[in-house]
Protein backbone atom coordinates (compact mmCIF):
# COMPACT_ATOMS: atom_id res chain seq x y z
CA UNK A 1 0.00 0.00 0.00
CA UNK A 2 2.61 2.48 1.23
CA UNK A 3 4.77 0.85 -0.67
CA UNK A 4 6.58 3.65 -3.11
CA UNK A 5 9.57 5.57 -1.97
CA UNK A 6 9.37 9.57 -1.46
CA UNK A 7 10.88 11.15 -3.94
CA UNK A 8 13.60 13.17 -1.95
CA UNK A 9 15.46 16.05 -3.54
CA UNK A 10 17.76 18.05 -1.37
CA UNK A 11 20.27 20.99 -2.57
CA UNK A 12 22.26 23.64 -1.03
CA UNK A 13 22.78 27.22 -2.07
CA UNK A 14 24.76 29.55 -0.55
CA UNK A 15 24.01 27.97 2.95
CA UNK A 16 20.41 27.14 2.39
CA UNK A 17 19.30 23.96 1.83
CA UNK A 18 16.03 23.80 -0.64
CA UNK A 19 13.98 20.44 0.16
CA UNK A 20 11.32 18.98 -2.43
CA UNK A 21 9.50 15.95 -1.46
CA UNK A 22 6.87 14.10 -3.43
CA UNK A 23 4.99 11.64 -1.80
CA UNK A 24 3.13 8.82 -2.81
CA UNK A 25 -0.05 8.10 -1.69
CA UNK A 26 -3.91 8.15 -2.30
CA UNK A 27 -5.02 10.75 0.13
CA UNK A 28 -8.81 9.67 0.09
CA UNK A 29 -11.30 12.54 1.85
CA UNK A 30 -13.82 10.36 3.03
CA UNK A 31 -16.34 12.55 0.67
CA UNK A 32 -16.09 10.53 -2.44
CA UNK A 33 -18.08 7.70 -3.36
CA UNK A 34 -17.11 4.83 -5.74
CA UNK A 35 -19.10 3.44 -8.25
CA UNK A 36 -21.11 1.70 -6.24
CA UNK A 37 -22.31 4.97 -4.15
CA UNK A 38 -20.51 3.59 -1.15
CA UNK A 39 -17.99 6.35 0.69
CA UNK A 40 -14.95 5.68 0.39
CA UNK A 41 -13.04 5.62 3.87
CA UNK A 42 -10.90 8.61 4.48
CA UNK A 43 -7.07 8.12 4.22
CA UNK A 44 -4.78 10.07 4.30
CA UNK A 45 -1.72 11.28 5.94
CA UNK A 46 -1.62 13.76 8.90
CA UNK A 47 2.21 14.29 10.34
CA UNK A 48 5.07 14.21 8.56
CA UNK A 49 8.58 15.25 9.84
CA UNK A 50 11.69 16.03 8.08
CA UNK A 51 15.43 16.17 9.61
CA UNK A 52 18.73 16.82 9.17
CA UNK A 53 21.36 15.09 11.03
CA UNK A 54 18.04 14.07 13.15
CA UNK A 55 17.29 17.88 13.86
CA UNK A 56 14.07 18.56 13.24
CA UNK A 57 13.74 20.79 10.03
CA UNK A 58 9.95 21.03 9.56
CA UNK A 59 7.19 19.19 11.26
CA UNK A 60 3.40 19.12 8.73
CA UNK A 61 -0.08 18.09 10.26
CA UNK A 62 -2.16 17.18 7.12
CA UNK A 63 -6.08 17.44 6.77
CA UNK A 64 -7.93 15.80 3.73
CA UNK A 65 -7.40 18.68 1.49
CA UNK A 66 -4.01 18.42 0.77
CA UNK A 67 -3.52 16.68 -3.29
CA UNK A 68 -2.77 13.09 -3.59
CA UNK A 69 0.82 12.31 -4.07
CA UNK A 70 1.35 15.27 -1.53
CA UNK A 71 4.58 17.47 -2.76
CA UNK A 72 6.17 19.72 -0.39
CA UNK A 73 8.97 21.79 -0.91
CA UNK A 74 10.88 24.40 1.89
CA UNK A 75 14.00 25.68 2.84
CA UNK A 76 16.13 26.32 6.29
CA UNK A 77 19.69 27.61 6.70
CA UNK A 78 22.58 25.27 7.08
CA UNK A 79 23.14 21.41 5.34
CA UNK A 80 26.02 20.67 3.77
CA UNK A 81 26.81 18.71 0.39
CA UNK A 82 26.74 14.43 1.64
CA UNK A 83 24.17 15.22 4.90
CA UNK A 84 21.22 12.90 5.26
CA UNK A 85 17.50 14.42 5.01
CA UNK A 86 15.11 11.79 6.33
CA UNK A 87 11.31 12.58 5.81
CA UNK A 88 8.65 10.19 7.68
CA UNK A 89 5.11 10.42 7.74
CA UNK A 90 2.07 8.51 9.47
CA UNK A 91 -1.10 8.69 8.12
CA UNK A 92 -4.26 8.09 9.44
CA UNK A 93 -4.22 4.36 9.30
CA UNK A 94 -1.17 4.00 11.67
CA UNK A 95 1.31 3.32 8.19
CA UNK A 96 4.27 5.23 8.50
CA UNK A 97 7.34 5.43 5.76
CA UNK A 98 11.03 6.93 6.30
CA UNK A 99 13.34 7.52 3.30
CA UNK A 100 16.34 9.71 3.19
CA UNK A 101 18.07 11.36 0.73
CA UNK A 102 22.23 13.51 0.92
CA UNK A 103 21.98 16.65 0.05
CA UNK A 104 23.25 17.25 -3.07
CA UNK B 1 7.22 49.16 14.48
CA UNK B 2 7.77 50.74 17.96
CA UNK B 3 4.34 49.79 18.90
CA UNK B 4 4.20 46.66 17.54
CA UNK B 5 7.44 45.53 19.71
CA UNK B 6 5.74 46.99 22.58
CA UNK B 7 2.47 44.35 22.41
CA UNK B 8 4.77 41.85 21.49
CA UNK B 9 6.38 42.39 24.87
CA UNK B 10 2.64 42.54 26.41
CA UNK B 11 1.83 39.86 25.12
CA UNK B 12 5.28 37.97 25.90
CA UNK B 13 4.96 36.00 28.53
CA UNK B 14 1.68 33.72 27.82
CA UNK B 15 3.46 33.64 24.24
CA UNK B 16 6.28 32.80 25.10
CA UNK B 17 5.22 29.80 27.83
CA UNK B 18 3.39 28.47 24.63
CA UNK B 19 6.00 28.70 22.84
CA UNK B 20 8.53 26.58 25.42
CA UNK B 21 5.60 23.74 25.53
CA UNK B 22 5.81 23.75 21.73
CA UNK B 23 9.53 23.36 21.45
CA UNK B 24 9.65 20.92 24.53
CA UNK B 25 6.60 18.58 22.88
CA UNK B 26 8.33 18.56 19.68
CA UNK B 27 12.00 18.62 20.42
CA UNK B 28 11.39 15.30 23.22
CA UNK B 29 12.81 12.67 22.32
CA UNK B 30 11.59 9.40 21.28
CA UNK B 31 8.16 11.24 19.49
CA UNK B 32 9.12 11.28 16.31
CA UNK B 33 5.72 13.12 15.35
CA UNK B 34 3.73 16.07 16.62
CA UNK B 35 -0.14 15.17 17.93
CA UNK B 36 -2.51 15.50 15.59
CA UNK B 37 -4.24 18.51 15.98
CA UNK B 38 -7.94 16.68 15.51
CA UNK B 39 -10.24 19.54 16.77
CA UNK B 40 -8.92 21.73 14.58
CA UNK B 41 -8.38 19.53 11.11
CA UNK B 42 -12.11 18.42 11.98
CA UNK B 43 -13.91 21.92 12.79
CA UNK B 44 -16.10 23.24 9.51
CA UNK B 45 -15.49 26.71 9.13
CA UNK B 46 -12.70 29.49 9.81
CA UNK B 47 -13.67 30.65 12.74
CA UNK B 48 -14.11 27.22 14.42
CA UNK B 49 -10.73 26.06 13.12
CA UNK B 50 -9.22 29.32 14.04
CA UNK B 51 -10.61 28.57 17.85
CA UNK B 52 -9.08 24.96 17.85
CA UNK B 53 -5.40 25.79 17.02
CA UNK B 54 -6.25 28.51 19.37
CA UNK B 55 -5.53 31.67 17.74
CA UNK B 56 -7.67 34.38 18.36
CA UNK B 57 -7.74 36.97 15.79
CA UNK B 58 -5.13 36.80 13.37
CA UNK B 59 -3.72 40.33 11.74
CA UNK B 60 -3.67 41.36 8.25
CA UNK B 61 -0.28 41.41 7.91
CA UNK B 62 1.59 42.97 4.26
CA UNK B 63 4.36 40.75 5.40
CA UNK B 64 2.59 37.55 4.56
CA UNK B 65 2.39 36.67 0.95
CA UNK B 66 0.06 33.66 -0.23
CA UNK B 67 1.08 32.45 -3.77
CA UNK B 68 -0.98 30.20 -5.92
CA UNK B 69 -2.78 30.83 -9.38
CA UNK B 70 -5.40 33.11 -10.29
CA UNK B 71 -7.53 30.53 -11.93
CA UNK B 72 -7.14 26.62 -11.13
CA UNK B 73 -8.18 24.44 -14.01
CA UNK B 74 -8.36 21.28 -11.44
CA UNK B 75 -9.25 21.73 -8.19
CA UNK B 76 -7.28 18.70 -6.90
CA UNK B 77 -4.14 19.83 -7.39
CA UNK B 78 -3.68 23.54 -6.52
CA UNK B 79 0.06 24.91 -6.12
CA UNK B 80 -0.05 26.70 -2.76
CA UNK B 81 2.98 28.64 -1.09
CA UNK B 82 3.16 30.80 1.81
CA UNK B 83 6.22 32.64 2.63
CA UNK B 84 6.78 35.69 5.22
CA UNK B 85 9.05 38.34 6.22
CA UNK B 86 8.01 38.15 9.85
CA UNK B 87 10.94 37.08 12.16
CA UNK B 88 10.76 34.00 14.28
CA UNK B 89 7.90 32.56 12.37
CA UNK B 90 7.19 29.12 14.36
CA UNK B 91 3.82 27.96 12.69
CA UNK B 92 2.41 28.43 8.99
CA UNK B 93 -0.82 27.06 8.21
CA UNK B 94 -2.90 26.85 5.05
CA UNK B 95 -6.66 27.28 5.19
CA UNK B 96 -9.38 27.31 2.62
CA UNK B 97 -12.26 29.10 3.44
CA UNK B 98 -14.91 26.96 1.33
CA UNK B 99 -13.81 23.41 1.65
CA UNK B 100 -15.70 21.28 4.06
CA UNK B 101 -12.81 21.50 6.34
CA UNK B 102 -11.04 25.07 5.76
CA UNK B 103 -7.56 23.39 7.54
CA UNK B 104 -5.81 22.23 5.00
CA UNK B 105 -2.36 21.93 6.48
CA UNK B 106 0.19 23.11 9.31
CA UNK B 107 3.38 23.84 9.36
CA UNK B 108 5.93 23.84 12.35
CA UNK B 109 9.27 25.72 11.81
CA UNK B 110 12.09 25.25 13.92
CA UNK B 111 14.76 27.67 14.16
CA UNK B 112 16.78 27.96 11.19
CA UNK B 113 13.83 26.81 8.59
CA UNK B 114 12.81 29.61 6.68
CA UNK B 115 8.89 30.75 6.34
CA UNK B 116 8.56 29.62 2.88
CA UNK B 117 6.26 26.37 2.25
CA UNK B 118 5.04 25.82 -0.84
CA UNK B 119 2.39 22.58 -1.46
CA UNK B 120 -0.61 21.04 -3.40
CA UNK B 121 -3.94 21.31 -2.10
CA UNK B 122 -7.59 20.27 -3.25
CA UNK B 123 -10.16 22.48 -3.65
CA UNK B 124 -13.88 21.90 -3.79
CA UNK B 125 -14.51 25.57 -5.09
CA UNK B 126 -13.52 28.95 -5.91
CA UNK B 127 -12.52 29.92 -2.44
CA UNK B 128 -10.20 32.47 -0.35
CA UNK B 129 -7.18 30.85 0.46
CA UNK B 130 -5.85 31.67 3.96
CA UNK B 131 -2.18 32.06 4.95
CA UNK B 132 -1.84 31.93 8.48
CA UNK B 133 1.69 32.71 10.32
CA UNK B 134 2.63 32.88 14.26
CA UNK B 135 5.73 34.99 14.19
CA UNK B 136 7.03 35.87 17.75
CA UNK B 137 3.81 34.02 18.97
CA UNK B 138 1.45 36.23 17.72
CA UNK B 139 -0.60 35.64 14.36
CA UNK B 140 -0.53 37.00 10.97
CA UNK B 141 -2.66 36.50 8.07
CA UNK B 142 -2.82 36.89 4.18
CA UNK B 143 -5.38 35.73 1.68
CA UNK B 144 -5.89 35.04 -1.59
CA UNK B 145 -8.51 34.32 -3.81
CA UNK B 146 -8.24 31.47 -6.04
CA UNK B 147 -10.74 30.23 -8.89
CA UNK B 148 -11.52 26.68 -9.43
CA UNK B 149 -12.88 25.89 -12.85
CA UNK B 150 -13.02 21.99 -11.64
CA UNK B 151 -13.57 20.98 -7.82
CA UNK B 152 -11.45 18.73 -6.47
CA UNK B 153 -13.48 17.00 -3.74
CA UNK B 154 -16.31 15.26 -6.00
CA UNK B 155 -14.90 13.02 -8.89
Amino acid sequence: MAANPMKIRASNKDGVTEVKVLISHEMETGQRKDASGAIVPAWFITELTAKHNDRLVLGAEFGTAVSKNPYLAFRFKGGAKGDKIVVSWKDSKGETRTDEAAIA
Amino acid sequence: MNNQRRNVLKSGSGAALLTVLAAAGIIKPGMALAEWNKAAFDAKSMADTLKAMGVGSPVDSKDVQVTGPDIAENGAVVPVGVSSTLPNVTMVAILIEKNPNALAATFTLPEGTEANVQTRVKMGQTSNVYALVKSDGKFFMATKEIKVTLGGCGG
